[in-house]
């Protein structure tokens, strides 16, 4: 294949790793953001997203596109729960203290993933795509008879990459909108940024920070239900996620949502295209420099403030 | 009627309120004063729960306060202007008056109360809060602040770094408060003001309340102030 197709056929790849990527890290960045706490077991809450859409589409069995959706609705929320659950048991009595929470959800991390490897086992499992038909992609050349669009051999994506897309478009859109235009975001914005103030407000801060909590994993397991097609549930696969959730987090500015979509698109990208033209862990490789350029030179991230 | 009885607090192992005791009482205005450090602003954090007691008691027209949780407190009808303004600095002013009306039931009727209080604000409605000037921040935090529709009015240096007009505007809001009947506690450093509007007087030093006096025995005997503020 030529470079221009090539190239293209590496952005969508790309484009579909960073949707996924903004997804997650847009959990990590609000409960960050938010709580100020730093959520190691934030990639547990991913593969358990997985976990669960493998179960739910597994049990629901008729048509993959219904157990999908299922699986969509459910396991995000179960998750959320779950999450919410380990704030109450534990962020709140430790009183998020950030050292100590570091700790508690490293601890968190482990407890999941074995809890997961003695209940789901050590396999791969698939989940069907609810839709998956192949769509060529046309390019266009500068030939003899002038412009010309035709169809390269090989150039092709499938729907269900597309949709994933346009689904992370459409839930971060979502809640953009609920963090700016709603009650419920502008209870969390105050809480944000100066939370004893919220609670002298009468804001009940500590329930704030389960729903936030249970809402950055929500989204995770969002990230990790669209992804499972693609790359099937497994007890360990909360890994990268994690890694590159911080990269993204950090690059964007801490607590800055606009920085850490921009950050999750750039390395998302990056990732993708490093990923088809050489290999997957020079992508990794770049992330992590591009990381170290940014502590460097703007250590407060693309958009991070200066103050707080 | 806000009640503080030999109250205790501090912040974490570090205890700064040793023995407070004062009573606010509806259409009063009651200064409590002190020099840096004194405990000011921790007995009004303790008033709002933001501290935890360690002894005595905060009741408001009976309620033990120090019983509910602490988003409870502004719920029974205390609304507090913090020292420093403390306002929702990445918010605009009207979504921070948002927050103050949250729990009120009159929204409508009463942004529009506290929007007459303060015109500039109402022109700015749309402006970030920490792009105000030093005067509208502070008469954002007292509005933020009545749109609660509280019963007690706790300021904490409401004047502190502003110059004379606006000095004169947050005391008519607070005259006007106290005309409605809010018991109003005040800390205020500065002698002239406190001489002419409070009602009485409460001097504080190292974490305990010394003694209570009503503002005119003060200004026969201003010699007290001497002796609690050194000057
Ligand atoms: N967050 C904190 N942690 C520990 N000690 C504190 C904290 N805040 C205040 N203190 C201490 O508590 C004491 C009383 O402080 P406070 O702020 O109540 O004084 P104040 O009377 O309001 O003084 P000022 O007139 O300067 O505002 C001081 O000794 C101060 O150092
Ligand atoms: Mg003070």
């Amino acid at each position: 294949m030529e470079f221009g197709p090539h190239l293209l056929l590496a952005s969508l790849e790309g484009a579909t790793t960073a949707a996924v990527l903004a997804l997650t890290a847009m959990g990590l960045s609000i409960v960050f953001g938010v709580m100020r706490v730093v959520n190691v077991a934030h990639g547990e809450f991913y593969m358990i997203g997985a976990v669960l859409a493998w179960f739910i589409a597994t049990s629901v069995g008729a048509h993959p596109a219904l157990g999908f959706v299922a699986a969509l609705l459910i396991a995000p929320l179960l998750v959320g729960f779950l999450a919410a659950g380990v704030d109450r048991l534990i962020l709140r009595h430790i009183n998020y203290d950030p050292e100590r929470t570091i700790v508690a959800t490293i601890g968190t991390l482990y407890i999941l993933q074995q809890t997961t490897l003695m209940t789901f086992g050590p396999d791969a499992r698939p989940v069907e795509p609810p839709f998956n038909s192949r769509i060529a992609l046309p390019w266009f050349e500068w030939g003899e008879n002038g412009f010309e669009f035709y169809f390269p051999w090989g150039l092709s994506t499938t729907s269900y990459k597309l949709f994933v897309i346009a689904a992370a478009v459409v839930i971060l859109i979502t809640l953009w909108l609920a963090i700016t235009r709603t009650k419920a975001g502008l209870v969390m914005r105050a809480t944000q940024q100066d939370s004893d103030m919220a609670q002298a407000f009468g804001i009940p801060v500590k329930t704030v920070y389960s729903v936030v909590f249970g809402l950055g994993a929500g989204l995770a397991a969002i990230g990790a239900v669209l992804v499972v097609p693609i790359q099937q549930a497994y007890y360990l696969m909360g890994h990268d996620p994690l890694l590159l959730s911080f990269i993204v987090v950090i690059i964007g500015g801490l607590g800055s949502l606009p920085g850490t979509i921009i950050a999750a698109i750039l390395i998302g990208m990056a990732d993708g295209i490093i990923s088809v033209f050489f290999t997957p862990t020079l992508a990794k490789i770049f992330a992590t420099l591009v990381v170290a350029m940014v502590l460097v030179f703007r250590p407060k991230g693309l958009l991070g403030k200066s103050t707080s | 009627m806000l009640e503080l009885s030999h109250i205790q607090s501090g912040y974490g192992r570090v205890q700064v309120l040793f023995d407070v005791s004062l009573t606010a009482k509806e259409g009063e205005i009651t200064c409590i004063m002190g020099r840096n450090g004194a405990g000011k602003t921790t007995t009004l954090k303790a008033i709002m729960g933001m501290l935890p007691l360690s002894g005595g008691s905060v009741a408001l027209d009976g309620v033990n306060l120090s019983d509910l949780p602490p988003h409870d407190v502004p719920k029974s009808g205390i609304a507090y202007v913090p020292q420093g303004r403390r306002l929702f600095s990445e918010l605009t002013v009207a979504q921070n008056l948002e927050v103050g009306l949250l729990h009120t039931k009159d929204k409508a009727a009463t942004r529009e109360e506290v929007l007459d209080l303060f015109p500039r604000l109402r022109e700015r409605l749309k402006q970030q809060a920490d792009t105000l000037s030093g005067g509208e921040q502070q008469m954002l935090a007292m509005g933020r602040a009545l749109c609660l529709r509280p019963k007690v009015l706790l300021l904490d240096e409401p004047t502190e770094g502003l110059q004379p007009s606006m000095i004169d505007l947050i005391r008519d809001v607070v005259l006007q408060m106290k005309s409605r009947n809010l018991a109003v506690v005040l800390v205020e450093q500065r002698i002239d003001a406190v001489l002419n509007i409070a009602d009485q007087v409460v001097f504080v030093e190292n974490g305990r309340s010394l003694e209570t006096t009503d503002t005119g025995a003060l200004r026969e005997n201003p010699e007290k102030l001497h002796h609690y503020l050194g000057v």
